[in-house]
């Protein structure tokens, strides 16, 4: 016997009484993503947004390439897949061919750091009315782990077996703070979606983009530091332990820029 | 006075075992079942009557596996 049966609660497990459940918009499907990668969480917060608002016949999304080029595959709503790196070039075409149309990108690190680095930074820089979701996990996840423009001095992936020189591979690109100096981006932020706090957290933060966008406000850019354990080679508990440890002092969480301003550092935080 | 009680159903099947509910479980009402499921993960499994339906778990499953109830008694 199944021990969840011994703990059951027949006179709770009431539809009346549901206070969390996987969001309908999300295609009954098994997701393809690795176990505990944060793409499932960041789907499923991004789908409740767009249920909350009640605009899913009008939402338009834009899947890239990396490991969730099959976001479309679990997202029940209108998707178009660009070319590598170009998420940002067509969903401003989307954008002006469809105004009224909420229309935002999903785009991981290797897709929006490296190849689509042109795109993102002349869409930020236009201002265009759209919303970009920035999945960083610091490793190309989806080819077997390869250095990034993102990985951290230091850390291993399968192409700097003896971690990130960066007198020979560069420093690492903090894509969030270069946009944050452009003038069309109105929000800017850095979230995580590891604990349960941080996860509503970034949902807000999706809620926020998405107003935006309505109001026509421009671009609304959410960074999302994320974990890759299979690429990392670590358990999914591990990999969240790590990324508190090693991505936050790099990739600091907490908004960037809000209504067009930059937010000042506090001292000591 | 009231007392709230919650109960979380896990949808063993597509649970993956990648142990972050467990974690984010303030009660630690979830552990790792000895069986596993057809694909041959450890599912999570409900190990005690703790639950007070926080969601917790639920928000940060990224399968989305966990269905939450709560009611007052």
């Amino acid at each position: 016997m199944i021990m969840e049966e011994l703990f059951a609660k027949p006179d709770i497990r009431k539809p009346e009484n549901i206070v969390y459940r996987k969001s309908d918009l999300m295609v009954d499907r098994p997701l393809s993503y690795c176990p505990g990668c944060g793409h499932g969480t960041v789907h499923r917060m991004l789908m409740e947004v767009i249920e909350e608002m009640d605009i899913a016949e009008q939402t338009i999304g834009v899947s890239p390439v990396g490991c969730s080029v099959l976001a479309y595959d679990f997202l029940n709503i209108d998707m178009l897949g660009a070319a590598h790196g170009r998420a940002p070039a067509l969903a401003t075409a989307i954008k002006r061919l469809w105004p009224h149309r909420f229309v935002f990108t999903y785009q991981g690190d290797g897709d929006l750091a490296a190849i689509g680095t042109a795109e993102t930074i002349h869409a930020c820089n236009r201002g265009e009315n759209i919303t970009i979701i920035f999945i960083n996990n610091g490793i190309y996840g989806m080819t077997g782990g390869q250095m990034a423009p993102t990985t951290l001095p230091g850390m291993r992936s399968s192409t700097s077996p003896y971690g990130r020189d960066v007198e020979l591979m560069g420093h690492p690109i903090k894509m969030t703070e270069l946009i944050a100096h452009l003038p069309g981006v109105n929000f800017v932020t850095r979230q995580s979606v590891h604990t349960p706090v941080n996860a509503r957290r970034t949902k807000k933060a999706i809620r926020k983009a998405f107003d935006i966008q309505k109001a026509k406000q421009g671009l609304s850019f959410i960074e999302v530091v994320s974990n890759c354990n299979s690429g990392w080679k670590m358990t999914p508990v591990q990999s969240n332990k790590w990324m508190e440890e090693n991505m936050f002092p790099f990739y600091p969480l907490g908004d960037i820029k809000v209504d067009g301003k930059l937010v000042e550092k506090k001292e000591n935080e | 006075m009231a007392k709230i009680i919650g109960d979380i159903v896990i949808n063993t099947e597509r649970c993956k075992g990648c142990e972050v509910c467990i974690a984010a479980c303030p009660f630690t009402v979830i552990a790792m079942s000895k069986e596993v499921n057809s694909k041959g993960y450890h599912f999570a499994t409900k190990v005690n009557n703790d639950c007070t339906g926080c969601t917790n778990c639920a928000v940060v499953c990224p399968d989305g596996v966990i269905t939450v109830y709560r009611a007052k008694v």
